[in-house]
């Protein structure tokens, strides 16, 4: 049951993916992905990281391709320009694609891995402790340094965003909040005394 | 002390060469001219104090590579001390007669700045001379040898706007190549076999070369004489001895006072002096000896010969020059060093007495040097005429016979041509004898030429010759009294006996066999050196007499230990002065009949030369074009190298090297420029696919070649 | 878990980062962008203080973190130099990005970002770690490409270098998992192990090709360049002279500590390619940036035939193939920070100004700083007795020793074709047709920078300011 199962989720990744980069449509394309991106997640469940499994389904499925399918619809790309400028290069690129294929069969063919390899591989599930608290003393503990390079990381992915995209406009109006508060009716307003009869 | 003198016309070089334009001209030029008196005045006084102990002074620490570490050293020996003060004397006079000589010169325009390079030359030429003279070792040596090559390339080429002074300049540079090579070859030679350039590892191992066999080109040779014989070589170079004499009459193209110092007095001897501080090589290579005795003397009559029919003042004066050294060479040749010395150091008298003396007439006579042009001058110049005469008057040998009594040339020149007689070399002797009446002949000839007669030249020109200013004249009288005196006051140190000569180089001398001989000649010694130099002639000849055919003294210095080294077995100090009367007599009587003849010729009979030229128009044009030496040389070398030059440059070097590089660099390369500009085409997927091809070509190079093992 | 002494290993990093995390709040609340001047004073001098830190203080080996932190005298003299040569960059942007309004409060401490990142590279011991450290770096990277947000050729670098960094950090995470396939872990110390020579499976060597497919795209060696003359010459100048200095060196730094430490076994197998990136980089850096009249493009072919020496060194698979790479690279670095501090200084009416062209008869308007150039220009072509030719000599002698004597060979032949456009250059300076004249400015921090760096070309001959001594102490801790 779990060999159908592992055989159904692996071709629909594989699948997944080669649909992804043929499609003619860039929508297809990105559901396409997406079906990929589920497809390895029930590898994970297999596997019995079921958190893992689960990120995937929220960050990559939910975040990440929605986000693309908004810039994909938004962004109006010729893509059939493009794709003419690279059929020129097309039967270049399948006899290389050939190559590189006929090179990995040879290398996956013979694939060997080192005796010692099994021994220092760590477990897919921990023993005794929820697949969530192993992630987390593993993260905290033995990644303490790589986790917080990536915090860096993605400070830095942060400040680049606002550093490219932020602008300051002088022609727009601004709502200043410690301005609001600081006003009081003596500065906000001038009673002044109208006569009947007159203007001011 | 000697660190002062060797450094001070360095020093001036700098200052002058690159210092005129902040302390001005005139200043530079005084600067240059008062660090060379100053030299000038301690090499005198190092030269009278000096007590013939060889001395080394340590400089710096100058080579240090392997087996090969040496020390920057002065050694100060004799030798030395004759050098120092013939260079310095010579360079401080011509520094100040190039203030008169060197103003105004036709070859500059007006507000050109000549005269600061002119003294920075001259300084640094000193520099290097002095540099060669004190050498403690042959690499030290050969630097000082360069050096005043390079000067005298600089000053030969000085007036480098007329193509025959830079013509001149290129052949005496490339003429001493050849020389330098075999130099080179002797000091390698040297090294290879002493695995040390020191003077004093060198000397020390000698009698260990001597029979040394050594492999050089084809065929095995004894070791020393082929030392010496490529030193010789060197020296031939430098000393323009016959084969590579061409480029001294050339050389005269340069500026008087340049001739005077570089090639009469100081650089053209360092040769002699090669070979006089190699004596302790030397005294073991009797062949390569007898090779420079025959060479020196065949130059001699050669350049005499030659000398003869010249023209230009100039180069009459060159050629005798020439031919003078070819008398050193045969006095070192037959192993009397001390007589070489002793010309050596009388003739940088008399020459540049002579050199200074045309170059003021040449100055008086507004740059012209053609003899035929001159004529009557001694009214015009008195001074110049009377220290031309004194001049002539030393070089052709003008004395009393068998005594020591006469001018300078007269002493040194009967000592070699004694020493060549008691050498036992009877080509040497009777070559030395016709060239020193023909010397006599050629020197007349100049002096009556120029001085007497009739004014032969431009009548404008005639009239306005003028005599010299002071700055030229002054030097012109002491050198004047050094050609005087220079050969009187120090004949027994140069020449006189044994244990005197011995005592001047720092050598031991022992008396050898025949006791109460030997007690006598002390005896007589002691009398004659209580007299007076000259006066204790006549018992030094009467001893000489006296000893016959006996040798009463030997040299028994151990090698490198005096200036000079004499085996015991070279008896030809005493030889000579036992020669017999009629070979004493016989330079004087040469030089009786040259100067006879020139008069017949030039003044009772002035058509007769002419008429003399045109009967005997063959030898008169073989001698009148330098025995067709440059000739000869342009056709079976100059020309064939040229040829070979002009094939590699245009053929090999155009055609193949250029030729292929040009392609490269203007076909091939600029193809792939283009090509790699075409690649860059400014899309991502571009440069996306070549990473992929590069990343499928590493693949696949793996799984071809990596993978396999 | 003794994560004190850990945390003392990595204090210069901590402090660089800590100090930008600070700067940053607090300028985003005090004055933003009016600090900018100042923030870039003080992050380049905490930058050259870290520096001298870390030159001083450390010593022997120090692992942190399980592994995958370094610190030995490698890393030290990578970082060393990295941060020195960030520093003076820093420095020099200062005047050109004011002026250009390009002067944001971020910049120094992307720099300083980036510097981290760097320092990460070079004591990599995990491809985990390398991978971050690469990361940091290359997004600092990407972001300061772009920096002139307005300049279409500005983005398009920085989209070029984005999308390209991408694809080379895809070929690098494939290759790290094809490693990690082998051998079951991703410590270097445990690779090591596995990797020995001999029983390398074809799959591990696929993974150490895709490695340094990826690392050979950040020194941007042939075939992995194309994006650096577009990014050199569509990112600041100022940012341009950031991208030629530091991350080569880091990057250099992390390719001989991946190879070195983690594939010490297979030396035979990557040596064959890295000796081909080599020879392609010397040559078409050579013949490539003879077609080029922007000194920015020549500028990025030229890094790209030093990358192909520095290379060469690696190579080699020796210590003193490692020791001639490090030596290499601090001349290079040296050299580059004063030939950009004269292109920034090359304007007319105060524009910049990238065609050589205008440096015509250079020499008679600025005749000090056209020697200046003429003898950085000579050291990168490699003339004796430049120091260029002295790190070149190394090289070529390592290449030589260690029996890549044809790729010593190819190395001479494309240094004299590459010197052709340098001396062109010079050519112009001296001997060039009298054209409309540059601005004679001379900003004293540019000004000092070049001169410096042109005498340090002249002087360092001597004993190379004792560079090669600590570089040897640092390739015989690398390759034991």
């Amino acid at each position: 049951m779990s060999a159908f199962a592992f055989y159904l989720f692996a071709i629909c990744v594989v699948a997944g993916g080669f649909f992804t980069v043929i499609s003619r449509n860039p929508v297809h394309s990105v559901l396409w992905l997406i079906l990929a991106f589920l497809s390895s997640s029930g590898l994970f469940v297999l596997l019995g990281a079921e958190f893992v499994a689960m990120l995937m389904i929220v960050v990559y499925v939910g975040a990440v391709a929605v986000l693309f399918l908004f810039v994909v619809m938004m962004l109006d790309v010729d893509f059939a320009e493009l794709k003419a400028e690279m059929a020129k290069y097309m039967p270049l690129a399948l006899l290389i694609g050939v190559v590189i294929l006929m090179q990995f069969v040879m290398a996956y063919g013979a694939w060997e891995t080192n005796p010692a390899a099994d021994g220092l591989r760590a477990q897919v599930t921990p023993v005794d402790k929820h697949n969530t608290e192993a992630l987390g003393a593993i993260l905290y503990d033995q990644y303490f340094l790589l986790f917080q390079l990536s915090g860096l990381i993605l400070l830095v992915a942060m400040i680049g965003a606002i550093v490219l995209t932020l602008r300051h406009r002088t022609d727009v109006k601004r709502q200043d909040i410690l301005a609001q508060i600081y006003r009081d009716p003596a500065k906000a307003m001038e009673l002044k005394d109208v006569k009947p009869g007159e203007g001011l | 002390m000697e660190t002062i003198i060797l450094f001070a016309p360095l020093i001036g070089a700098i200052i002058c060469g690159f210092g005129w334009w902040i302390i001005g001209e005139t200043a530079a030029q005084w600067t240059a001219t008062g660090l060379l008196f100053l030299a000038c005045l301690l090499s005198w006084v190092v030269f009278f104090s000096f007590d013939g102990v060889t001395q080394q002074i340590p400089v710096m620490r100058f080579i240090e590579s392997g087996t090969l570490a040496t020390d920057w050293a002065i050694r100060l020996d004799r030798l030395t001390a004759i050098m120092l003060i013939v260079v310095t004397t010579v360079s401080a006079l011509v520094h100040l007669y190039s203030f008169g000589y060197m103003d105004h010169d036709p070859q500059w325009n007006e507000g050109e700045s000549y005269k600061p390079r002119f003294f920075a030359y001259l300084s640094f030429f000193t520099f290097a001379m002095l540099a060669l003279i004190t050498s403690d070792n042959l690499v030290q040596m050969f630097f000082g040898w360069e050096g005043v090559g390079v000067a005298s390339y600089l000053l030969i080429g000085f007036y480098y706007r007329k193509p025959s002074a830079n013509a001149a300049a290129i052949k005496a540079f490339v003429v001493n190549r050849v020389g330098d090579f075999g130099f080179a070859l002797g000091i390698f030679a040297l090294f290879f076999l002493t695995d040390s350039i020191n003077f004093s590892d060198i000397f020390a191992s000698a009698p260990t070369l001597a029979e040394t066999r050594v492999t050089f080109l084809w065929s095995e040779w004894n070791a020393v004489e082929i030392v010496a014989f490529l030193l010789f070589i060197g020296a031939m170079g430098k000393s323009a001895q016959l084969l590579l004499h061409t480029w001294l009459p050339d050389a005269m193209e340069g500026p008087t006072p340049v001739s005077a110092l570089i090639h009469a007095a100081t650089m053209v001897t360092a040769g002699v002096f090669l070979v006089c501080r190699m004596s302790p090589i030397m005294e073991f290579a009797p062949h390569a000896t007898a090779f420079i005795t025959v060479m020196g003397a065949a130059t001699a009559f050669f350049a005499a010969t030659v000398g003869l029919v010249q023209t230009d003042i100039k180069r009459v004066i060159a050629y005798s020059t020439c031919s003078q050294l070819g008398y050193m060479f045969v006095a070192a040749g037959v192993g009397m060093y001390s007589a070489a010395m002793f010309h050596l150091f009388t003739h940088a008298f008399f020459k540049a007495l002579l050199f200074l003396g045309a170059g003021s007439v040449i100055h008086a006579m507004h740059h012209e040097q053609d003899m035929m042009n001159y004529g009557n001058l001694r009214k015009k110049i008195p001074y110049t005429f009377w220290a031309m005469m004194i001049g002539t008057l030393a070089i052709t040998g003008v004395g009393i016979p068998l005594t020591t009594i006469g001018f300078a040339g007269f002493l040194s020149k009967d000592a070699i041509i004694e020493s060549a007689y008691a050498g036992g070399s009877g080509f040497g002797f009777w070559a030395l004898v016709i060239a020193a009446f023909m010397t006599s002949f050629y020197s007349w000839r100049l002096i009556f030429l120029t001085f007497f007669g009739k004014e032969r030249g431009d009548k404008h020109t005639h009239e306005h010759a003028h005599e010299s200013p002071m700055v030229m004249l002054i030097p012109l009288g002491v050198l004047s009294l050094g050609a005087v005196f220079a050969g009187m006051i120090w004949y027994n140190q140069f020449f006189g006996h044994a244990d005197q000569v011995g005592k001047f180089y720092g050598i031991p001398v022992a008396e050898a066999h025949a006791d109460d001989h030997a007690k006598d000649a002390t005896n007589g010694d002691d009398h004659a050196k209580a007299d007076d130099h000259g006066k204790a002639k006549d018992d030094d000849h009467g001893g000489d007499k006296a000893y016959g055919g006996d040798h009463h003294y030997a040299f028994v210095g151990k090698l490198g230990e005096g200036a000079l080294y004499m085996a015991p077995d070279n008896h030809v100090l005493d030889d000579a002065h036992a020669a017999p009367k009629w070979v004493k007599v016989s330079p004087f009587i040469a030089m009786v009949l040259g100067l006879a003849l020139a008069y017949l010729f030039y003044i009772v009979n002035p058509a007769l030369p002419k008429r003399l030229a045109e009967n005997q128009r063959p030898l008169y044009l073989f001698l009148k074009n330098k025995w067709y030496f440059d000739e000869l040389y342009d056709a079976v070398i100059v020309g064939p190298i040229k040829a070979l030059g002009r094939l590699l440059w245009k053929g090999g070097d155009g055609s193949i090297i250029d030729g292929f590089l040009n392609g490269v660099a203007m076909g091939i390369v600029p193809f792939f420029t283009r090509l790699a500009g075409r690649a860059q085409s400014g899309y991502i997927f571009t440069y996306a696919f070549w990473m992929v091809i590069g990343i499928a070509a590493f693949v696949t190079w793996m799984t071809l070649g990596g993978g396999a093992n | 878990m003794t994560i004190g002494s850990d945390l003392n290993i990595i204090l210069p990093e901590i402090v660089l980062s800590v100090f930008a995390l600070f700067a940053l709040v607090g300028a985003a609340y005090a004055g933003k962008d009016k600090l900018g001047p100042l923030l870039v004073w003080v992050t380049s001098a905490l930058m050259a203080a870290v520096g001298v830190w870390i030159g001083m203080s450390g010593d022997g080996t120090n692992i942190a973190f399980n592994g995958m932190f370094v610190d030995d005298g490698f890393s030290r003299f990578a970082k060393v130099t990295i941060l020195l040569s960030a520093a003076a960059v820093l420095l020099m942007s200062q005047e050109y990005m004011a002026r250009r309004d390009l002067l944001r409060f971020e910049y120094p401490l992307l720099v300083a970002l980036a510097a981290v990142g760097m320092m990460m590279m070079v004591s990599a011991g995990d491809l985990i770690a390398l991978y971050m450290g690469l990361e940091l770096q290359s997004l600092a990277l990407y972001v300061v490409a772009a920096l002139r947000r307005d300049s279409v050729k500005s983005t398009e670098a920085g989209l070029k270098y984005f999308v390209l960094g991408a694809l080379s950090s895809g070929l690098l995470l494939y290759g790290a998992s094809l490693v990690y396939g082998y051998s079951g872990t991703t410590l270097f110390s445990g690779i090591v192990q596995t990797a020995e020579h001999g029983q390398v499976s074809l799959g591990l060597l696929f993974g150490i090709v895709f490695l340094v497919a990826g690392l050979a795209f950040k020194v941007s060696a042939v075939p992995f360049h194309m994006w650096t003359p577009d990014v050199y010459e569509g990112s600041p100048t100022p940012i341009t002279a950031f991208f030629a200095t530091a991350p080569k060196v880091a990057a250099m730094g992390l390719f001989a500590r991946v190879l070195f430490d983690a594939f010490d076994g297979a030396v035979a197998d990557w040596s064959q390619i890295i000796a081909l990136l080599s020879l392609l980089s010397m040559f078409l850096g050579a013949v490539a940036a003879i077609g080029q009249r922007n000194i920015k493009r020549l500028m990025a072919y030229s890094s790209i035939a030093h990358m192909g020496y520095a290379l060469m060194g690696l190579a080699s698979g020796t210590e003193l193939g490692v020791q001639a790479m490090l030596i290499y690279m601090a001349i290079y670095v040296t050299m580059n920070v004063g030939t950009f501090a004269f292109i920034l200084m090359m304007e007319r009416d105060g524009a910049p100004v990238v065609d050589i062209d205008a440096l015509n008869m250079y020499s008679k308007a600025e005749p000090g700083k056209a020697l200046a150039m003429l003898v950085l220009l000579f050291s990168l072509a490699g003339v004796p007795p430049m120091l260029g030719f002295f790190g070149k000599l190394y090289v070529l002698r390592a290449a030589y020793e260690g029996g890549l004597a044809w790729l010593a060979v190819a190395g001479v032949v494309a240094s004299v074709i590459g010197a052709f456009y340098y001396l062109r250059i010079v050519y112009y300076m001296y001997f060039g047709e009298e054209r409309e004249a540059l601005d004679r400015t001379n900003p004293p921090v540019l000004w000092g920078l070049l001169m410096i760096s042109a005498v340090a070309m002249v002087v360092g001959i001597v004993n190379m300011f004792g560079v090669e001594g600590a570089a040897a102490a640092a390739a015989a801790v690398l390759v034991n």
